[in-house]
């Protein structure tokens, strides 16, 4: 039993969860209504914790288009493209989603984690470093580690402190690789990236954007932070996914480095996955064509942001440093914190719940993440939920 | 090999300032199973001294740190190496 002993921790935190009659990773969806809605136990609810930015998960064109390559390709690949061959699906989405970002070159991976997994611990080995912001995605950490390369934290969002660390490294500087993200996932906030790119140029470092959460919702044509920066060619390679605004599953590279094609080759974790289905391609190539197609869809997602910020800041409550699509709620302990998640999942909205250590600075959260797919009156009924569990007579009990 | 003395100190007076009250910092104190360190404060534990070195810890090297004396030595390790 002794391999089992280190999750015995857990197993405490889930029973502390489970007290409140529900824990987070037993929601079941049992019937998906729009983008924006599901039944959850039996209810009508309100979707506010997808990240289906641009709410293109019941898109028509998206659907049509999926059903087109089920039929045409069947259901999956079977096996990586280095063993059982590329399909043309996915040639075309690599020419594509080139075209997008104006790069040279992009490579598909079969979901956002595989594409940093692959691309860190491919670019950097042993003897090279990485530098990363604190906050990046366990999949930036997870890649790191993989990579055995020397990894190094700077302090979130302070180019200053990025600027030490590669002074630090000396001549092995030029050998490191620079990992930030276009919006930070958890609370929401972009990366200062003219100030990140400057600092990597002056010491000759490459630089990775994961721009997981702003493709689709920053820039004017959509490509995420470096393009709403001005600075996409200081960045050498761009990462993200297919699982928010392109509403499949999925991930991306896109650089202007000649060698990405090589580092295809070299690449464990893409050369190891099977690849993406063509179904999945199928919709993501469709729901890109719709994201380049349809800029109105990221506008409303903006109203949607502030519609819901403002109101959540008029009630008094703790948000996020700025306004974006994922708006969120700082608590003042894990237990507030879940029980306030519990009466939103009974008062019909579906929120995320964010305990330590998942945290960036090990606070608890309640997070939203807004949709082109919401309406005002959703956005306003998500509101309301959270003013009526103001109300003194309202707010949560205990938990039993 | 024994930790310089003068790193040692400085980690022990940063250490003590972030344990609980009244706790007895040896060199041999386990920051996790003695004083029940989570991640966030090894991270600025690790932050302040950094900075105070004028050094990176890579995070690497943290599954060999337990002890007040492990930390102690990966920094002279990592000053004497620059």
């Amino acid at each position: 039993m002794a391999i089992f002993d280190k999750f015995k921790q857990l197993a405490a935190t889930r029973r502390t969860l489970a007290q409140c009659g529900l824990a987070s990773v037993n929601v079941v969806m049992e019937k998906l209504l729009s983008p924006t809605e599901a039944i959850v136990n039996g209810r009508r609810t309100i979707l506010a914790g997808t990240n289906n930015y641009l709410g293109l998960t019941f898109d028509p064109g998206c659907i049509d288009a999926a059903c087109r390559a089920l039929h045409e390709s069947g259901t999956g690949t079977t096996g990586s493209r280095a063993a059982n061959g590329t399909y043309s699906g996915h040639v075309a989405l690599e020419k594509e989603l080139a075209d997008f970002f104006d790069c040279r070159h992009a490579i598909v991976f079969s979901t956002g984690y595989v594409a940093n997994l692959g691309m860190i611990a491919t670019l950097v080995g042993p003897g090279d470093a990485v530098v990363i912001d604190a906050d990046c995605h366990a999949s930036i950490y997870d890649g790191c580690t993989l990579s055995r390369a020397d990894i190094i934290r700077f302090r979130h969002n302070d180019p200053a402190d990025l600027d030490k660390r590669l002074r630090r490294l000396g001549d092995r500087a030029a050998n490191t690789l620079v990992i930030v993200e276009g919006l930070y996932s958890m609370l929401g906030d972009r990366a200062p990236l003219s100030a990140i790119s400057a600092v990597k140029a002056r010491y000759g470092a490459y630089l990775l954007v994961d721009e997981a959460h702003s493709l689709g919702v920053l820039g004017d044509h959509g490509r995420g932070l470096a393009e709403e920066t001005g600075v996409a060619h200081e960045v050498d390679f761009i990462v993200g996914t297919f699982s928010k605004s392109l509403g499949a599953i999925g991930g991306y590279c896109a650089s202007n480095h000649p060698e990405l094609d090589l580092i295809r080759f070299a690449n464990r974790p893409y050369l190891f996955t099977a690849s993406p289905s063509p179904s999945v391609i199928a919709s993501t190539r469709q729901a890109l064509a719709t994201l380049r197609a349809r800029p109105e869809l990221r506008l409303r997602l903006w109203e949607n942001a502030h519609h819901l910020y403002h109101r959540l800041q008029d009630l008094g409550l703790t948000l996020g440093p700025e306004i974006s699509p994922i708006v969120a709620i700082r608590m003042n302990s894990p237990e507030e914190t879940v029980r306030q998640w519990c009466a939103l999942l009974e008062r019909g909205v579906y929120v995320n719940l964010v305990l330590p250590p998942a945290t960036p600075d090990g606070g608890a959260l309640l997070r939203c993440s807004m949709s082109a797919g919401h309406t005002p009156e959703q956005v306003d009924q998500i509101a309301d939920v959270f003013a009526a569990l103001q109300e003194p007579g309202n707010a949560p009990g205990p938990m039993v | 090999m024994q930790p310089n003395e003068d790193i040692l100190t400085q980690v022990t007076e940063l250490i003590k300032s972030l344990a609980p009250e009244h706790q007895d910092i040896s060199e041999a104190t386990d920051l996790v199973a003695d004083l029940d360190f989570d991640s966030l404060k090894v991270m600025k534990l690790l932050e302040e001294l950094e900075d105070r070195f004028d050094i990176s810890v890579p995070l690497n090297l943290l599954p060999s740190i337990r002890t007040v004396e492990d930390l102690a030595l990966q920094l002279q390790r990592i000053i004497d190496e620059e």
